[in-house]
């Protein structure tokens, strides 16, 4: 399909506007707090470069909502200053901002149809009735719903809605795009067939996208950046492989992807390599990304994925070596999902393919995993 | 469904399928029944069987058909001429002397006197006198009360001798039927009911909009606070309903009388003179006022029920959008809170159709409304048949504004609380 | 029972109204039913109750330990017993009602015929009831037991001291004695007094009314007060409006307006000229009359109606009271010039005329609210 709604604009801009495509939205030391006693953000900074799909990832209760809402207009940061295009905004009332925004709700009106919802924003900018009409039926083309203007929103399914919702935080071409994890009421599938949706149109459209979720499935999906929050803090800020790979923090590992932990004391640290006594005594080698000098304690993060059954030859590959039981084995088809008691941790997962030359395991058999020390992370307590 | 009836399906041990589905349900059923059974109980008592009776009582008119059967009888034949001829005078000695015997009198001259000022007594007094008349009664009767002679007397009789009549409800319109049998209306100095009617539907729609008006911004308010101060405030919104109707009444009898606290504050000040009081009760102020203050809740409730519904999203979608905070509010808002307004505004408009008390306290002449003319004719003039015509009629334009409103916006939208 | 020859069929359906009145009433009655009998007494309660009280029932439970419930329903007492005969269910014994109000009941069958000379008491000289009542005291079915007064009261702090108002001319009189005036919400009273503040004799008030010309006349003379009229529907209301000096003059019941007076020291004022007199007394509903004869006989003797004479400053009925009219229980003020009956008082007085109210208070009550409504 090849209906865009890309503006021309865009290729108006000259030298003047580099800086401001780099750092397109900007919060700087954002603080809010709703009672005075508590802070909900403390110190939020982001730079959005012009065309980027950044998400803020992280547990509810951690403040990327209220990011976004300030972002919006709809929210007064207590502190900080907020930037659009070299901007500040803070004086702007949410209607003047110019910003689109998807509800996780979707927030359609429930007494106009579908093509009502989207004449709506053309409707307050008073554009002409014929240009309204043009600008929503292709905005429906967009979205794919052609057929369904006249409905009312309630006759529509929840993916539909959704498309709706969509349709109408684009429809008035705005260059920033907010979205508060609008995916959150749809089932799996659907889910993800609508994460595709969005990226494509992000492709087409050439948004600015900040996207609000607390599934790290879909931000690793979709996002250019990741801005991982807990606790009113970004923990992190670095596109998905990083955060995957290489997780700054104990939280940021624990919150991306599954991740086993080993608790231990730090007591050799050269280079990047570092050796970790565990409370079970064993002693692991590991990679120092955040961890403390001699004696400070460390939690080592373990992908399961990177930890194998060591094999006949093997031995090479896995400079950590320890003897587990397995307690547990889930059959997941094309995988199989074993947790293991290792070094005093029983709930040590492993991940091992369903596939020829992959031994099978049983509960109370005995066997040896091993990891490479690149692998294993030593992270903050 | 042509299959259905081709091969009746059965269960496993050939009990057709619908008997057997007949029979697990039937248990329930009887349950379900038994379980409302106290409450239709209830409704056929004390809301069927009271319609029905009004109904039929605003039509009934078995009064001349029983009491002076013999004279209806003797008057079948009569041509509404000239005179009834002796049978007829000799029927009503008859019935009227059977009657006074019986003492049973009293209902017949009330009802004719309905139609005719002036013939209980011709009733009483011709029943009384009768031992001492002689045959020919027609001569005897008209001498005894010149009533008896008039030919409009024997034409209310002959027409109310049907069982039932349109007068109540003629009366309840200002009509009446005249001597002849055509439906005119009633003198001027006589017309009360239609203006009443009229007043009643236009002060409660005032009403109606007064409280859309005040209670509007108090359920947003109470729609939008945190849920701790809102339960204070939605408590305070219910007071009133802990006090009685007099006491609060009352009250607005003592603020706004013109030696009340109102009109003293006013001299004080110096808004107005002491001999240029302010009359805002006796009259159509103080019902208005009076009434507002006491259905306010009724309007509030509703709103808030659906204000409280409405996500703060739609609001903030809308002004994402580009929309300024008013024209959010018309377009947005103000469209989705219309059941509340419907369900209010109905709630509100009924109940100050049907309102009686308040008026009747504060409404001094002009602020009356037709349920105070019910009350009358219910518990002092005791013309039931009347005040079942009027209700009747009122009862209909209920029933009328319930089916607009259930057209326009329907029952099923409306949330109560 | 004669009244229900016909209608008995009909009627048990459609009593729910009266089903309702006496299951009320039977609410009242069975925390009561120890003792040795109950007598549900219906009167007008207030002052009025309170005289009876204390003159005929706290005697009366005395003498014989039966209990006497009162029931203040005496205003819509023939709506009352209409509905309770329908439903089946009497639970009243005896009612305090008008004689309007009875000539009514009586013809409906719903009270008992009354044989006075019979059931009352004689005179302590002798005189059989039926001589020693004043005229129209003793109808078909009715007994009275007081005269009471419509009237025009005023608050004389109101008006100068050399200028007191002292005739119905003066009710009528905007230009010399300005103010609001209280009147009830009635064609009844209003339209006598406005045809005698218009110049027709006391006397011919009635033969006046009953012409179209005599009515738009009395209607005429209202029209020239409408403005400057407050209309009150509760006995209540007129002493209060005096007292709140909302009004200068008030309609009101002599009765109402004497209390106000002597108990709470207010500065009332009654102008008898042209007081509408009427009768108020008891009526037996039907079948309840041996259960109240011996208190009927009690109640109504020469000494009862003298001693309620104490309480409230309504005339006895019975003629050979009137010498045992004393003082006031409570102040000690001699009660005889306050009584509708005493002579200074009654030199204009109009006797209500039930006959004619029986036969026009329906359309009159029409016109009257048309023309409040204009």
């Amino acid at each position: 399909m090849n209906v865009s709604l890309q503006r021309e604009k865009q290729d108006d801009a000259g030298e003047a506007t580099a800086v401001a495509d780099a750092c397109f939205a900007r919060f700087i030391d954002v603080q809010k707090s709703y009672d005075g006693v508590e802070l909900v953000v403390k110190g939020f900074n982001l730079d959005v470069r012009r065309g980027e799909f950044v998400t803020l990832l992280g547990p509810s209760g951690s403040g990327k909502t209220t990011c976004l809402m300030m972002m919006a207009g709809f929210e007064t940061p207590t502190h900080g200053q907020i930037l659009l295009q070299g901007e500040p905004i803070d004086d702007l009332p949410p209607h003047k901002r110019g910003i689109g925004m998807v509800f996780q709700n979707y927030a359609l009106f429930p007494h106009m149809s579908v093509a009502e919802n989207l004449a709506f924003p053309l409707q307050v900018r008073h554009l002409p009735k014929e240009e309204i009409k043009r600008q929503v039926a292709r905005a429906l083309a967009m979205v794919r719903l052609d057929d369904f203007g006249d409905r009312r929103p309630a006759q529509l399914s929840g993916g539909q809605q959704q498309r709706v919702a969509l349709a109408r935080a684009l429809v008035f071409e705005p260059e920033l795009v907010l979205m508060d994890e609008p995916l959150g009421a749809l089932d799996k599938n659907l889910r993800e067939e609508m994460q595709y949706e969005i990226k494509r149109i992000h492709a087409e459209l050439g948004v600015t996208m900040i996207y609000v979720t607390h599934d790290q499935t879909e931000a690793l999906t979709m996002s250019d950046r990741i801005a991982v929050f807990n606790d009113g803090v970004v923990q992190q800020l670095a596109s998905p492989e990083t955060l995957y790979e290489a997780p700054e923090n104990a939280f940021v590992a624990n919150f991306i992807g599954e991740n086993n932990r080993l608790h231990g004391e730090v007591i050799e640290s050269i280079g990047d390599r570092c050796e970790v006594r565990l409370d079970s005594g064993e002693t692991v080698a590991a990679r120092p990304v955040a961890a403390g000098g001699i004696g400070a304690r460390t939690t080592l993060s373990l992908r399961p994925e990177r930890v194998g059954i060591v094999g006949e030859g093997d031995e090479a590959a896995f400079d950590n070596r320890f003897q587990a039981e397995v307690r547990e084995v889930i059959y997941l088809g094309d995988h199989l999902r074993t947790r293991l008691e290792v070094c005093g941790n029983d709930e040590f997962i492993i991940k091992t393919p369903n596939a020829k030359g992959f031994p099978s395991l049983r509960p109370g058999q005995t066997v040896e995993v091993g990891w490479s020390s690149r692998d294993c992370r030593a992270l903050d307590a | 469904m042509s299959e259905s009836s081709a091969i009746p399906l059965t269960t496993a041990d050939g009990i057709p399928l619908k008997t057997s589905l007949r029979r697990a349900v039937r248990r329930s059923r009887i349950r379900a029944f038994l379980l409302v059974s106290p409450l239709l109980l209830f409704l056929v008592v004390a809301f069927v069987m009271p319609i029905a009776d009004m109904l039929w009582r605003s039509v009934d008119n078995p009064e001349v058909s029983t009491q002076l059967s013999r004279t209806a009888a003797a008057l079948e034949g009569w041509d509404g001429e000239s005179l009834p001829g002796e049978e007829v005078f000799a029927a009503l000695a008859e019935d009227l002397r059977v009657g006074q015997e019986a003492r049973n009198l009293g209902l017949l001259s009330s009802r004719l006197n309905y139609e005719k000022s002036g013939m209980r007594s011709t009733i009483n007094r011709t029943a009384r006198g009768l031992r001492t008349l002689d045959p020919p009664y027609k001569e005897a009767l008209i001498a005894a009360n010149t009533t008896w002679g008039e030919r409009d007397t024997w034409q209310i009789l002959q027409r109310e001798t049907s069982p039932w009549t349109l007068s109540y409800y003629l009366a309840a319109v200002d009509r009446q039927l005249s001597p002849a049998g055509d439906i005119v209306k009633v003198p001027a100095h006589l017309e009360i009911h239609v203006s009443l009617f009229w007043r009643t539907l236009w002060m409660s729609l005032v009403i109606t909009a007064l409280t859309l008006l005040l209670g509007y911004p108090i359920a947003f308010l109470l729609a939008s606070l945190p849920l701790r101060y809102s339960n204070l405030l939605l408590i305070l919104v219910l007071l009133p309903f802990w006090t009685s109707l007099l006491v609060r009444t009352t009250t607005w009898i003592a603020i706004l009388q013109s030696q009340g606290i109102l009109n003293d504050l006013m001299v004080a000040l110096g808004v107005i003179a002491d001999d240029a009081r302010w009359q805002m009760i006796h009259n159509k102020t103080g019902t208005i006022v009076a009434m507002t203050h006491i259905l306010l809740p009724f309007m509030i409730l509703p709103l808030y029920s659906v204000m409280k519904t409405i996500s703060p999203s739609y609001m903030r979608a809308a002004r994402s959008l580009g929309g300024r905070p008013f024209l959010c509010f018309r377009r947005v808002y103000f469209p989705l809170t219309l059941p509340g307004i419907a369900a209010g505004g109905i709630l509100v408009f009924i109940l100050s159709i049907g309102y009686y008390i308040t008026p009747a306290l504060v409404g001094g002449q002009s602020g009356r409304f037709i349920t105070n003319t019910i009350a009358y004719h219910m518990q002092t003039s005791l013309n039931w048949g009347l005040a079942a015509a009027i209700a009747s009629i009122l009862l209909f334009v209920v029933v009328v504004c319930y089916l607009v409103f259930n057209r326009l916006i329907g029952v099923d939208k409306v949330k109560l609380g | 029972m004669p009244y229900n020859d016909n209608r008995a069929g009909k009627s048990g359906g459609r009593g729910l109204v009266a089903c309702a009145v006496a299951g009320v009433s039977l609410v009242g009655l069975s925390s009561l039913a120890q003792a040795q009998q109950t007598l549900n007494i219906v009167s007008w309660g207030g002052a009025y109750s309170m005289s009876q009280q204390k003159a005929y029932h706290e005697p009366w439970m005395a003498q014989t330990g039966d209990e006497i419930v009162n029931i203040d329903r005496s205003g819509n007492a023939l709506a009352g017993l209409r509905a309770q005969s329908q439903a089946g269910n009497v639970t009243w014994d005896l009612v305090d009602m008008l004689p309007a109000d009875a000539m009514i009941a009586c013809a409906e069958g719903l009270i008992e015929p009354l044989d006075h000379d019979e059931l009352l008491a004689d005179a302590p000289d002798g005189t059989p009831p039926s001589e020693d009542f004043v005229d129209g005291a003793l109808g078909e079915c009715f007994v009275a037991s007081i005269v009471y007064s419509n009237i025009v009261a005023y608050n004389s702090e109101m008006f100068p001291d050399d200028a007191q108002p002292g005739t119905i001319h003066d009710v009528f009189d905007l230009e010399n004695y300005p103010g609001k005036r209280a009147l009830i919400r009635k064609p009844i009273n209003n339209l006598e007094w406005a045809l005698v503040a218009d110049g027709v004799a006391p006397e011919d008030v009635y033969d006046v009314l009953e012409t179209e010309e005599g009515i738009q006349r009395a209607f005429a003379k209202l029209d020239t007060i409408k403005d400057h009229v407050i209309w009150w529907e509760e006995g209540a209301q007129p002493p209060q409006l005096l007292a709140d000096r909302e009004v200068a003059f008030a309609s009101a019941y002599n009765g109402r307006i004497f209390n106000a007076m002597v108990t709470e020291d207010q500065p009332f004022e009654i102008i008898w000229d042209a007081q509408v007199f009427e009768l108020d007394g008891w009526v037996v509903p039907t079948g309840k009359l041996d259960k109240v004869r011996d208190y009927l006989y009690f109640a109504t003797d020469t000494q009862r109606l003298a001693d309620q004479a104490q309480y409230i400053s309504y005339g006895p009925a019975r003629v050979s009271s009137s010498p045992m009219v004393s003082t006031h229980a409570e102040t000690g003020i001699e009660m005889e010039e306050h009584m509708p009956t005493y002579e200074p008082n009654f030199a204009t007085a109009i006797p209500k005329d039930d006959e004619f109210w029986a036969d026009y208070n329906d359309e009159l009550t029409q016109r009257f609210d048309a023309w409040l409504a204009q």
